[in-house]
């Protein structure tokens, strides 16, 4: 018998592992990764307190955020090879065209 | 004993391959690990009885997204990152900084929650809702509606990066 504490530790410690990669990392591909990282704790999360609670509708809204991740993630790498194309660069310190 | 002992190699393995991710310098490296990560969740998945959550989560997250960033990463030049305190040492250490005030903060809040009013896990119920069976009849049910509009996005989101990755924009 697991304390459900332990799975809300891990989701949480994932959580801010992904925090702490978008803040620190500037390769957009990492970025991209440490938001992936975020939706996965997240998903942890739901499909913890919807065993635990015995709530089928926890892990019914964990495969809709699934299909939106995977559909962020075509759109997002798309963006990323068009930016490439145009500055020949990953670092997002140097895609600052929108800044004012 | 046996759940107890699988519980820490996932979750270990879980927690090490996140911090991995966010500290290699190769991206390709941190792709691997990420991989790994998923697979670690899938494992902790099948412990809290979630088999249909597990077996996407290898296909879908491990299997298609994940080629999808390496195929990604191959395309593009695979410039290696600074040494993580090389460059802004100042926005890193703020950024752990607000890294562990957030983890500190989740962590007082479930353990005040969780210490309050303990959860206990209803074995038999977990077990029967987390089948392919149980999240099949309720997604052809009561949720046919979310689900056809999630066909949808994947469509409209298909089309968006077939646009977006194309070569000139006219």
């Amino acid at each position: 018998m697991i304390p459900i504490e332990y799975y809300l530790i891990i989701s949480a410690f994932m959580f801010v592992c992904g925090v702490v990669g978008v803040l620190t990392r500037r390769n957009a591909i990492i970025v991209f990764m440490s938001i992936e990282l975020m939706l996965n704790s997240a998903n942890l999360t739901l499909v913890t307190f919807s065993s635990y609670l015995g709530n089928i509708y926890g892990q019914l809204f964990v495969f809709f955020v699934m299909a939106v991740a995977a559909a962020e993630a075509a759109v997002g790498l798309a963006i990323i090879i068009a930016i490439f194309r145009n500055k020949v660069t990953m670092n997002l310190d140097e895609i600052n065209i929108l800044k004012w | 004993m046996l759940e107890i002992s699988l519980f820490a190699f996932f979750g270990v393995i879980a927690c090490v391959t996140a911090v991995m991710v966010i500290t290699r310098r190769n991206p390709i490296i941190s792709a691997l690990f990420l991989v790994l990560n998923f697979a670690a969740l899938a494992g902790l998945y099948l412990l809290l009885y979630a088999q249909f959550i597990a077996v996407v989560q290898i296909i879908v997250y491990a299997g298609a997204i994940m080629v999808l960033f390496l195929f990604v990463i191959m395309l593009l030049k695979p410039e290696a990152d600074k040494n993580f305190f090389e460059e802004n040492p100042k926005i890193k250490v703020a950024s752990l900084i607000i890294g562990i005030i957030v983890f500190v903060q989740i962590g007082i809040t479930v353990w005040n929650g969780m210490t309050k009013n303990p959860v206990m896990q209803e074995v038999n119920k977990a077990m029967e809702i987390g089948t392919v069976e149980a999240i099949g009849k309720e997604l052809y049910t009561n949720y046919l509606l979310p689900f056809e509009a999630i066909g949808f996005v994947l469509l409209a989101s298909t089309i968006g990066a077939l646009i977006l990755a194309k070569k000139k924009l006219d």
